[in-house]
């Protein structure tokens, strides 16, 4: 739901529960794109190979 | 023949005897499909649910897998913000446990909705006062947050990581899964504990109200504790059962144990609270809503549900985990888990179906509801799907860590640290 729906009133249950779910939602996509950008960084150097083989 | 896909260091069985293997949950996931398909093709009257009965085995199946597949963030948590360092020999594994039981939750609950098409209003019409709502919003996410935990190991299967963007994408993943384990870790705490509290909150049903602390009724915080009391225990017992399986030792008995400990603590807290609930809800409550104890333990949901929870798969796991000379004892410590989570997925059936068992009205009877064969297909399908999806991640991606080291691999009485590729004359 975003706040140009119909259903959306601009109170506090409102911003607290979306505002909560955006910023999560923020959160993970921060960390793709930085994974994402850095790897393309990565890429157009030479000899960035990484040797990474845990999740964790 | 698959020899080059097998991780360096370890051993595994040749494909003549892990495709059988993968045949039989193959074909208790088509069971689960076919299922799937008569629900989706001719509606939920494939099942037995009611009116009475709007929630019937799946949410059980969906409740206790979510708790058990609490030990993916609750094992990232204790690594990245109380740095249980030993944990990391067994996170991979709590990541893919809670990655199989968070998608097979929602494969099943796509086909309860009983229109997966409109899957979508739940987001856009969001009912911001539903605690379902919320429970939807973060298992979805959490669902991508496991998801990218995954990648890094899928990348690191010897193949894939001799692509070189993959080798870095899965590097530079690892180096900012402290922020996915912090995503995972609120996600988490929020719809463990909203499922709790959508039963807290149904005021017209006595034996599932509970009063609480500010707008979170006290089965929100049972919920939590619980589910971190049993995702350890499960995910120590998926690796007990596979290393029975493997017939090898996967991690050092040093993590068995502290997971064991974990597990027991948090089991003992939650007992403790959870008697606590009971004792307050049999004597403020029950006696609220004019009715009596006994009101709500009738038919095939009597008072042995309660006392098998509580006590036999409560307290009595409790002991053995939190006490140091029965957990060090492989078969009690397994027991002690297996208990652990019994009561657990007890306590979520109880919620679900006894709840809803009771009459709410004079004139109604106490109900009881057996599920139908496809209902049991889709539980019994989303089974087939994680053990399929957690034999072919340990026969092609590295797992384990220690397990090289556990079992180490001698060529003409040398060890080597790449079998996988090795040819027998």
């Amino acid at each position: 739901m975003f706040p140009f729906c119909f259903e959306w009133a601009w109170d506090a249950a409102h911003l607290i529960f979306m505002g909560l779910l955006y910023l999560v939602l923020g959160v993970i996509a921060f960390g793709l794109i930085h994974a994402v950008i850095k790897t393309w960084v990565k890429l157009r150097t030479p000899d960035g190979k990484c040797q990474g083989t845990d999740t964790e | 023949m698959d020899l080059a896909l097998i991780p360096k260091g370890v051993q595994r069985c040749s494909l003549k005897v892990f495709l059988p293997w993968t045949l039989l949950w193959l074909a208790i996931l088509t069971w689960g499909l076919l299922s799937a398909f008569l629900c989706f093709y001719k509606g939920l009257n494939q099942t037995n649910m009611n009116h009475h009965f709007a929630f019937g085995l799946w949410i059980v199946f969906d409740l206790s897998l979510i708790a058990l597949g609490a030990g993916a963030f609750f094992t990232g948590f204790l690594i990245h913000f109380i740095s249980k360092e030993e944990l990391k020999a067994i996170v991979n594994a709590a990541v893919v446990i809670g990655f199989i039981c968070y998608s097979a939750a929602l494969a099943v609950l796509a086909v309860d909705i009983g229109q997966p098409l409109r899957f979508w209003f739940i987001f856009w019409h969001a009912n911001i006062h539903s605690m379902l709502t919320e429970v939807s919003f973060c298992i979805t996410a959490y669902v991508g947050v496991l998801t990218i935990e995954y990648l890094p190991l899928i990348l690191s299967n010897r193949k894939l990581n001799e692509i070189r963007e993959f080798n870095i994408f899965g590097d530079n993943l690892h180096h900012v899964m402290a922020l996915f384990a912090a995503a995972g870790t609120f996600l988490s705490f929020f719809h463990q504990g909203s499922l709790g509290g959508l039963f807290g909150v149904l005021f017209g049903r006595p034996f599932a109200f509970r009063e609480g602390f500010l707008i979170w009724p006290w089965t929100f915080f049972l919920f939590i504790l619980s589910s971190v009391a049993a995702g350890p225990s499960f995910t120590l017992l998926c690796v007990w059962v596979a290393e029975k399986v493997t017939g090898k030792e996967l991690v050092k008995r040093s993590v068995f144990n502290l997971l064991g400990k974990i597990s027991g603590w948090l089991l003992s807290s939650y007992i403790i609270l959870k008697i606590l609930d009971t004792i307050r809800w049999a004597y403020g409550v029950v006696p609220q809503a004019g009715l009596s104890f006994m009101d709500f333990y009738r038919g095939p949901y009597g008072v042995w549900l309660l006392i098998a929870e509580i006590a036999i798969f409560g307290i009595i796991p409790a002991f053995i985990l939190i006490t140091p000379k029965l957990r060090g004892r492989n078969g009690l410590l397994i027991i002690g888990a297996l208990m652990n989570i019994t009561g657990i997925v007890l306590n979520r059936f109880v919620f679900t179906i006894q709840t809803l068992a009771i009459p709410v009205m004079p004139l109604e009877k106490f109900m009881s509801y057996l599920p139908s064969w496809q209902e049991w297909g889709i539980a019994a399908g989303a089974i087939g799907y994680g053990i399929l999806l957690f034999s072919l991640t340990y026969r092609y991606l590295p797992l384990f860590p220690q397990e090289p080291e556990l079992n180490p691999v001698k060529v003409f009485g040398r060890v080597i640290g790449d079998f996988g590729v090795v040819k027998r004359a």
